[in-house]
This record gives C-alpha cells, sequence and structure tokens, in this order.
C-alpha cells in the first residue's frame, strides 16, 4: 500500500474515533505565525520506501509508536504540566495543592520528605533535621486525611514520588478516597513505585531486592484488579542520569528495569495485558536537544519492539510507551542562576519535541536551594510559552524525517540494544545491580563528565568559560527550621488516640502475610492503615521480616 | 608535595544523592590523598567513629536535602567531644548562601558550592594541612 492510501486508512480508522470523542484544540492555531495550514502529520515524499517507513517510525497511536503514542498528540490537548510540590506539614502541602487547584491545575505532585520515603516516623532518630524538608512529612492516615483535605479524589490526578514504601502510601491513597466516598475505579494517579532504580541511583531503598520486588508485583495486581485508571509504576530513568549516566545508559537502563518488573510480574502469575497498559515512563530532559529528542523516539519505539518480540503482546496500550519528563536538575548551575531559565527552557522543548505525555519543569535556583515562589511560577510559564507561543505542538512529531534526528534515534536504538544484551547476559537487572555494573558504568560515566569540565573539554558557560565578572544573585528560599517539632507531637498523638490493640493486630497480621511468599500483602497493609498504624510501624514491621539492604559502596 | 593526607567523604542524613561525593572523593584520590567513602545514610555518630578509626585529618560532608544545618554541626561537637576536633571538617551541596556564615561560626571549615573546581578544593586542603600537627 503506498504512503497516501496508509495516510488515509490511518486518518479513517485511528485519527477520526478519537478526534470524534476528543476533537482537536480549537484555542490554538494549527497553522503557523503567518498562516500556512500545519498538517496534523508529515510524511516522506510520495514514492519513499513505505515499508521500511512503517517498520521504523509509523504513524502517530500506531506501532512501533516512534511518531508518538496519541493520533493526534498535542493538537488534541497539551502535555500535562504537573509541577512537583511538597513541603512541611500536611496542613502547608494541602493548602499549596487547594491554591494550584484553584488555579486551573488538574494534576498533582506529591514530594515526599526523606523519612516518609524511608519509612521512618517524623520522631524515628534518623529522622533528625530532614522532616518536612525535600517534601511533605506523612506519619499516618491522619496526615493523608489532612494533605487531601477537600480535595475531591475522583476529579485530580495525583502522582506520588514514592518507591520503597509505595504500597503504603497507595493504601493510605485509597482509604482517604473510602472516606470521602470516592469508588477505587475512579481513581486516577501514578505511584513511582521503582525500587531498582533506588539501588541503582537514588538511594530510599529499604529492603532486599527479592521482597521488595514482591512488594512491587504486589501493587500491580492489586492496580490492576481495584485501580483500573491507576498508573501501577513510573520506571524512572530521570534519577540514573541525574546521577551521571549517558543518554543511551539512561535508556538502556530503564528499559532494563522495565523488563525485570515485567518478568517478576508474570513469574507472579499475572497476565502481561493486565497490568503493561498501566506502566508508565519517566525520563530526564537535558541540554542537549537533538540526543534528547531520539532518546524519546527511541525509547518508545524500543519498547513497544520489547513488548511484542520478548513479551507476546499485541495491545497497543501494553505497547504504547507514556512518559513522565522533567527538566535535568544537575544541568542546572549555581553560577549564574539566571541562566538556568534558558536551559529549562531547551530541556523543556526537547520534552515537547519528544511527545512527552506530562512536563515538569525545574526553578533556576535548583542548585541553590528550595525554589522560591517566583522561580516556581517562571519555570510554569516557560512551559505555557513552549505550548501557546512556540508553534511546535501544532503538528505531531515535528522532527521526524530530519536526516540528523532519525540517524541518531537509530544509533541511540543499537547502543541501547548493547547494554541490553549484556544485561540479559548477566542474567537481569536485578542480578547486574547486584554485582553494581551498571552503578559503576553510571559512576564512570558522571567521572569523565565533572573531568571534561575541569579540563575546559566540555564547557559550560558561567562555569569554565563566560564566567563573567561575578554571580548574579537572586533571592534564595531558607530552608525551615521548625516542622520537625509540629510534626513529632502529632504522630505521638495519633498513636495515643487510636486503638492500640487494633492497631496491633493488623501489624501481626501484616507480618504473618510477609512470612508466606505466596502471601498478598496489599491488603494486610490497607488494614493496618485503616487502624492508624504508621508509617514507620508498618515498614517497621516488615523490616523484622525482610530484613534491610546495605549498599556495599566502591569508589 | 608530600600527600599522606587522609580524608573521609562522607554522606550524613537520608539524603541519596551522592554523584558529588563520589566525585570528589575520585578526584581527590588521583590527586594523590587517601580517601575513604563512607556511602549515603550515615548518622553523625558513625561519620565521627569512621575518622577516628581512619584517622584521618579532614572530613568532607556532602548533602543536598536541606538538613545541614542539623546535621553538619552535629559532626563538629561530636568530633570535639571526641578529643578529635583538630580533624577539619568542611563541606558541600545545596546550601543557601546565609546558612554558610552560621556553618563557618559552627566550626565548619568551608563550603563549597556546586560547580567549585577540584582545584579549590585541594589548594583548601593544602593551606590548611599546615596548621595541622606535623603527619
Amino acid at each position: 500500500m503506498s504512503l497516501s492510501n496508509e495516510r488515509s486508512r490511518w486518518e479513517r480508522e485511528v485519527v477520526q474515533p478519537v478526534v470524534r470523542r476528543h476533537p482537536e484544540r480549537r484555542d490554538g492555531r494549527l497553522e503557523t505565525a503567518s498562516g500556512v495550514p500545519l498538517e496534523r502529520v508529515y510524511l516522506p515524499p510520495e514514492g519513499a520506501d513505505g515499508a521500511a517507513y512503517r517498520e521504523s517510525l509509523g504513524f502517530p497511536g500506531e506501532y512501533p509508536f516512534t511518531r508518538g503514542v496519541q493520533p493526534t498528540m498535542y493538537r488534541g490537548r497539551y502535555w500535562t504540566m504537573r509541577q512537583y510540590a511538597g513541603f512541611g506539614t500536611a496542613r502547608e502541602t494541602n493548602e499549596r495543592f487547594r491554591y494550584l487547584l484553584d488555579e486551573g491545575q488538574t494534576g498533582l505532585s506529591v514530594a515526599f520528605d526523606l523519612p516518609t520515603q524511608i519509612g521512618y516516623d517524623s520522631d524515628h532518630g534518623l529522622a533528625l533535621g530532614e522532616v518536612g524538608k525535600v517534601g511533605v512529612a506523612i506519619d499516618s492516615l491522619a496526615d493523608m486525611e489532612v494533605l487531601f483535605d477537600r480535595i475531591p479524589l475522583d476529579r485530580v490526578s495525583t502522582s506520588m514520588t514514592i518507591n520503597a514504601p509505595a504500597a503504603v502510601l497507595l493504601a493510605m491513597y485509597t482509604v482517604v478516597a473510602e472516606k470521602q466516598g470516592v469508588s477505587r475505579d475512579s481513581l486516577r494517579g501514578t505511584i513511582q513505585n521503582d525500587i531498582l532504580k533506588e539501588y541503582i541511583a537514588r538511594g530510599t531503598y529499604i529492603f532486599p531486592p527479592e521482597p521488595s520486588m514482591r512488594l512491587v508485583t504486589n501493587t500491580f495486581r492489586f492496580c490492576a484488579e481495584e485501580l483500573p485508571r491507576w498508573n501501577s509504576i513510573s520506571i524512572s530513568g530521570y534519577h540514573i542520569r541525574e546521577a551521571g549516566a549517558t543518554a543511551v545508559q539512561e535508556l538502556a537502563f530503564t528499559l532494563a528495569d522495565a523488563i525485570a518488573y515485567v518478568e517478576a510480574a508474570l513469574s507472579a502469575g499475572l497476565d502481561i495485558d493486565a497490568f503493561a497498559g498501566r506502566l508508565s515512563f519517566f525520563f530526564s530532559a537535558g541540554s542537549d536537544l537533538l540526543e534528547e529528542v531520539a532518546k524519546f523516539r527511541a525509547a518508545r519505539r524500543m519498547w513497544a519492539r520489547i513488548m511484542k518480540e520478548r513479551f507476546g503482546s499485541d495491545s497497543p496500550r501494553s505497547q504504547a510507551l507514556r512518559f513522565h519528563a522533567q527538566t535535568s536538575g544537575a544541568a542546572l548551575t549555581a553560577q549564574q542562576p539566571d541562566n538556568n531559565v534558558v536551559r529549562v527552557t531547551l530541556h523543556a522543548l526537547a520534552a515537547v519535541l519528544g511527545g512527552a505525555q506530562s512536563l515538569h519543569t525545574n526553578s533556576r535556583d535548583e542548585a541553590l536551594s528550595l525554589p522560591t515562589e517566583e522561580s516556581v511560577r517562571i519555570a510554569l510559564r516557560t512551559q505555557q510559552i513552549i505550548a501557546l507561543e512556540s508553534g511546535v505542538a501544532n503538528t505531531v512529531d515535528p522532527l521526524a524525517g530530519s536526516w540528523a534526528v532519525e540517524a541518531l534515534t537509530d544509533e541511540l536504538e543499537s547502543r541501547a540494544r548493547e547494554y541490553l544484551e549484556r544485561i540479559d547476559r548477566e542474567g537481569g537487572m536485578v542480578a547486574a545491580i547486584g554485582r553494581g555494573t551498571p552503578q559503576r558504568d553510571i559512576e564512570d560515566a558522571a567521572y569523565r563528565y565533572q573531568r571534561e569540565i575541569e579540563d575546559h573539554d566540555r564547557l559550560v558557560v558561567g562555569v569554565n568559560c563566560h564566567e563573567g565578572i561575578g554571580d548574579s544573585c537572586i533571592d534564595v528560599m531558607g530552608f525551615r527550621q521548625d516542622v520537625h517539632d509540629a510534626q513529632v507531637s502529632r504522630v505521638e498523638g495519633v498513636r495515643e488516640e487510636r486503638d492500640g490493640a487494633a492497631a496491633a493486630s493488623t501489624l501481626a497480621a501484616l507480618r504473618d502475610a510477609a512470612r508466606d511468599p505466596d502471601a498478598d500483602l496489599m491488603e494486610p497493609i490497607v488494614e493496618a492503615v485503616r487502624a492508624y498504624a504508621t508509617l514507620g510501624e508498618i515498614c517497621g514491621a516488615l523490616r523484622d521480616e525482610f530484613g534491610e539492604y546495605r549498599q556495599h559502596t566502591v569508589v | 608535595m608530600e600527600n599522606t593526607v587522609r580524608i573521609l567523604i562522607a554522606k550524613p542524613g537520608l539524603d541519596g544523592h551522592d554523584r558529588g561525593a563520589k566525585y570528589i572523593a575520585r578526584a581527590l584520590r588521583d590527586a594523590g590523598y587517601e580517601v575513604i567513602y563512607s556511602g549515603i545514610r550515615q548518622t553523625p555518630e558513625a561519620i565521627v567513629e569512621m575518622a577516628i578509626q581512619e584517622d584521618v585529618q579532614f572530613v568532607g560532608l556532602s548533602l543536598l536535602s536541606g538538613a545541614h544545618m542539623a546535621l553538619f554541626p552535629r559532626v563538629v561537637d561530636l568530633l570535639r567531644e571526641h578529643d578529635a576536633g583538630d580533624i577539619v571538617v568542611f563541606g558541600g551541596g545545596i546550601i543557601p548562601g546565609p546558612d554558610v556564615y552560621e556553618l563557618q561560626e559552627a566550626g565548619v571549615r568551608a563550603v563549597f558550592p556546586p560547580g567549585t573546581p577540584i582545584k579549590k578544593v585541594i589548594d583548601f586542603i593544602e593551606a590548611t594541612r599546615q596548621e595541622l600537627p606535623a603527619l
């Protein structure tokens, strides 16, 4: 079939049903600034090799999804502008969330503090200095009730950056919904739940890999059966990249993690298409614009092929790689911080040209402190300017067919495949992480990168060239010290007021379930949460049964 | 340059951002120092014990989570309590300007912001080692 016949088929069979349900935007102009109409999608010239085109690129919304996961992409709806936020107590963060929702935001993204992420209550000794710092402190259901107070959970989608204790926070969310009278099947959102990259790069692990993978597959099953609109995981290359990985390594290690999760879920008896459609991804968007665009396109094509060829799935939902992007924090500089606004623009543009489903833009003061309100506003405005003024959202996958971008897309795929083959030879990603090989690759890449900057082989404006006469000054937000005491007395209050015997018996039931490797952990966790057992108690019970992971560090 | 200086690079608190700490550790080792890296998620007590046991002259603390005001001075105080106040403590990470001054008041000898060339850290070590008892 010729390409023009193919296009008619695609328009008729794929585009029209979607456009009938979700018409294309009327607010933006689907034409250039000077009034030239923009086609939905541009194709190779007539007479080009149609078979080769379909094999490597295909149409948007169709296998292998290189050109995007939806047929109309941003002509239908812009990406979700989802800024990661959370600080201090649940009360303060709730106020910020309700302000954002009043301003028209429909998606929330919750940042938790480190004690929450590592399963300690705020009054634990190791929480010293960390309570409410990099996110909100959540110790029990009581905090979660406050966090989502007066926020209708059937009307927002909520992304939670939580990994080792993801099952516990998800349980808290469903119980809060229950108390609001919201049914489980109307809940929309994402838990990060990606423990493998915690061992590789991010560091908020609790348990050893085996029980951690069990918790992951238990949440997959729970989501498949109870929360059909919930993304059960966000498989994250972001932190791998931020730790120093190259774009190729980010691509390869993320997909290798994804393969490990799919294999674990299949071994646990789940059907591929029952859970694969709810897997989502999270990538970094860096400064090298062409390579980043190529990376996102290669990621989609690779995942579609992996799902089809390796796991035998023919479901487009399972094959389509949907991703959130965040602009690179490591690319930002403490020197001349206003320059970071320009860097973030490049990063965000790469994410949009690469077809991201949602995007967080970093603030210019990332390298100095938590962002000020003004900096956050500029970061959000950056996305809005790209959406409404740049015109790149008005035709799907606009860089397709660029010889440079297509060649880079092929090259990134081929280099990433070499890593995947090596990881397969090592016995899969869990074994490779155990051996420390991806960690070493990342450390070496990070070291090389920094040495290149030191040696002026890699130039960073304001850092090793164009330093100017001094740093521009911007106001920074100090870290707050007062949250700790408030949070400690709150968790003590919860322990006093609850039915202590009920909480203890749910924790005992959880321990029993943990000892039986075939038992489901989600329901006992939900019951413990409901009885106001604290996050620290629940994770503590699992620590007793599962043990704790210890990183072996060689530098 | 005689390079028998021993340095502990340590990550106090719960923060997992270790790219900077690992870079500093490796770059200082390449510069000829003996360097020990603690790994992430160490308590101030564990860091002080490691510093004394490893007989280091310098402890470099790295933290990006904002807990530095609670944890850096605690390391300095614990070293003093253990009669190891001559060990020089320096730090780096995401440290807002006003906090740098307070940390120095609390006995942290230098704070290096992101993007600091390694040469500046080496210059600091070389200048400061002159004050130490002969190695």
